[in-house]
């Protein structure tokens, strides 16, 4: 991989386990600093595994577990002490389908930003505008903050996860196909606003749409029934893989 | 050609047969109802009067209403609603919520699913033994108790249906921000499943209001309006009496009593319907 990069999220060794099942086998990679990386693969390859891996969301069920080393500036997220709340302050999640809570959009990034800082009203709107702006969803949500968050498209919706989930200000930003739910229109919103947020953020993203990964990534990994088969620069993977597995991919011969 | 035709014959019989049989089913159903409905109001409806709100329960022969029956009622429902609630509330979410692991939860599923199916005159009982014997006299308050016990397990079985009808991706994206999980539950989840929440409540009183049994050991009846720590009147208790009396002014107070809890339950179900209906939309 490149020298210059710095690495935000560093994979050493990582084995994930569903109970017996062996989800990931041994992975090693490398996530930029300010980098976007994506993450592509065939259904049920482990990309969503993985990237659950990186602010512990597998924690939530019973049997999961994870061995090896994940390090988040240096230091192992995979310890025994480690606070998982500040964890996942640090490392922001966007998932799939849009989740917005039952509140007005308004309260849906408050929500966030309340569990971290104290700020008066005044801050905390300003915050909001600052999120949805980030989001480009403010100038359609501006007259309606108010209402509920259940009112907009599925776009909209998936956009206004994406401000509540930078508007606490995470160093990392975990998207699991955010824009498989969404018509172009949409999806090309988030592909700008992705381009737009690494200047910020690193943000690891899955993809099952290769011109996606293409499009808004810097870095891209290719994995196969568990384990990484290639990770480098996205140019050079969709040019020049040195694997045949990552090219048979790319191309379409599978998959 | 012919075997497919035939197959469809068949298919098209079998929906008209059980199409039919469910109509019948609810025709059936929505027979006695009607009859329930008619019942009431061809018996009740003379009944209806103002006094039957401002005075209280008459002597034979004489003139009266059902006031102190309907505030005794309305007293020790609103208080079994006010203290089954939280309860029940609580150990629903519990059980939705933190109960994933361990014994306590299913231990107490298994008691609540006891608690809903019980006669109600074994909670009055019951009362009677733990609350009644031991202060020495009916009352209101006894009353309020056993139909708080009733309300109790109505409210935690919906409470856990409808926080487990929310996503579970409601409840990642609530930890993906880092948020514990009381201020998951309470901020997210239990707001999810709001509508139905109250729907289980309303439910439950409407259940509650025309009770019988889990009254007669323990607020037993009044004549005059009392506080909550003597014995209490109330429809249910009124209405037995009075339509068991050979008095035709006494039956006809039981009837006006009939019909007002069978509206009074109507609505609420009513009311419950309409929550539910707008958050099936989404
Ligand atoms: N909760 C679970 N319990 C057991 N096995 C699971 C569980 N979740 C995922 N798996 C298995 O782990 C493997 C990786 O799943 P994962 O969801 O990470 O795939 P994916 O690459 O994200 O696929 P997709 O592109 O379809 O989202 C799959 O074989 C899947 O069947
Ligand atoms: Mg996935």
């Amino acid at each position: 991989m490149n020298a210059a990069l710095k690495p935000k999220l560093a994979v050493k060794n990582l084995n994930f386990y569903y109970g017996n099942y062996h989800a990931l086998k041994n992975i090693n990679l490398q996530v930029g600093e300010g980098k976007v990386t994506a993450f592509i693969g065939p259904s049920g390859c482990g990309k969503s595994t993985l990237l659950r891996t990186f602010n512990r969301m597998y924690e939530l069920y019973p049997k999961l577990r994870a061995e090896g080393e994940i390090l988040l500036n240096g230091n192992n997220i995979l310890e025994k002490g480690v606070d998982l709340n500040m964890l996942r302050a640090k490392v922001g999640m966007v998932f799939q389908k849009p989740t917005p809570f039952p509140m007005s959009i308004y309260d849906n990034i408050a929500f966030g930003v309340k569990l971290y800082e104290s700020l008066s009203k005044s801050e905390m709107d300003d915050r909001v505008e600052w999120a949805l702006s980030k989001a480009a969803l403010w100038t359609e949500a501006k007259d309606k903050l108010r209402q509920s968050g259940l009112g907009l498209s599925g776009g909209q919706q998936q956009r206004l996860c994406i401000a509540r989930a930078i508007a606490v200000k995470p160093e990392v930003l975990l998207l699991d196909e955010p824009t498989s739910a969404l018509d172009p229109i949409s999806t090309a919103h988030i592909e700008e606003l992705v381009h737009e947020l690494k200047q910020d953020y690193t943000i690891a993203i899955v993809t099952h749409n290769m011109q996606q990964a293409a499009r808004v990534s810097d870095y891209t990994a290719y994995m196969y029934l568990g384990e990484l088969v290639e990770v480098g620069e996205t140019d050079n993977i969709f040019t020049a893989p040195k694997k045949k597995a990552t090219e048979d991919y790319i191309t379409g011969k599978f998959g | 050609m012919s075997a497919m035709s035939s197959t469809y014959t068949r298919r098209r019989l079998v929906n008209i047969i059980s199409l039919s049989l469910s109509t019948f089913a609810m025709l059936f159903g929505l027979f006695w109802l009607a009859w329930i409905l008619y019942t009431l109001f061809k018996n009740g409806f003379g009944g209806l009067s103002v006094t039957l709100f401002t005075q209280t329960t008459p002597a034979p022969g004489s003139q009266g209403g059902l006031s102190n029956a309907i505030i005794g009622s309305l007293l020790m429902s609103v208080g079994g609603t006010v203290i089954g609630t939280p309860i029940g509330i609580l150990a629903g979410t519990y059980l939705a919520e933190f109960g994933d692991r361990g014994w306590l939860a299913p231990l107490t599923r298994f008691i609540n699913d006891i608690l809903l199916s019980a006669p109600s005159i074994v909670v009055g009982l019951f009362i009677y033994e733990v609350y009644v014997v031991r202060t020495g006299h009916f009352s209101g308050w006894a009353g309020a108790f056993a139909l708080a016990i009733l309300v109790i397990p109505v409210v935690v079985r919906t409470t856990e249906n409808m926080l487990r009808l929310v996503p579970s991706s409601m409840r990642e994206a609530a930890y993906a921000l880092g948020a514990p999980q009381w201020k998951m539950t309470l901020l997210v989840t239990l707001r999810a499943a709001k509508a139905g929440v109250v729907t289980g409540i309303l439910l439950a009183v409407a259940r509650i209001v025309g009770e019988t049994a889990p009254l007669l050991f323990t607020a037993l009846n009044n004549q005059f309006y009392s506080n909550l720590n003597q014995p209490m009147a109330n429809l249910p208790m009124v209405i037995f009496q009075f339509a068991m009396s050979p008095y035709e002014d006494w039956h006809s107070l039981a009837w006006a009593g009939s019909l007002l809890i069978g509206l009074f339950v109507l609505g609420m179900n009513i009311v419950a319907r309409a929550l539910v209906k707008p958050q099936q939309q989404h």
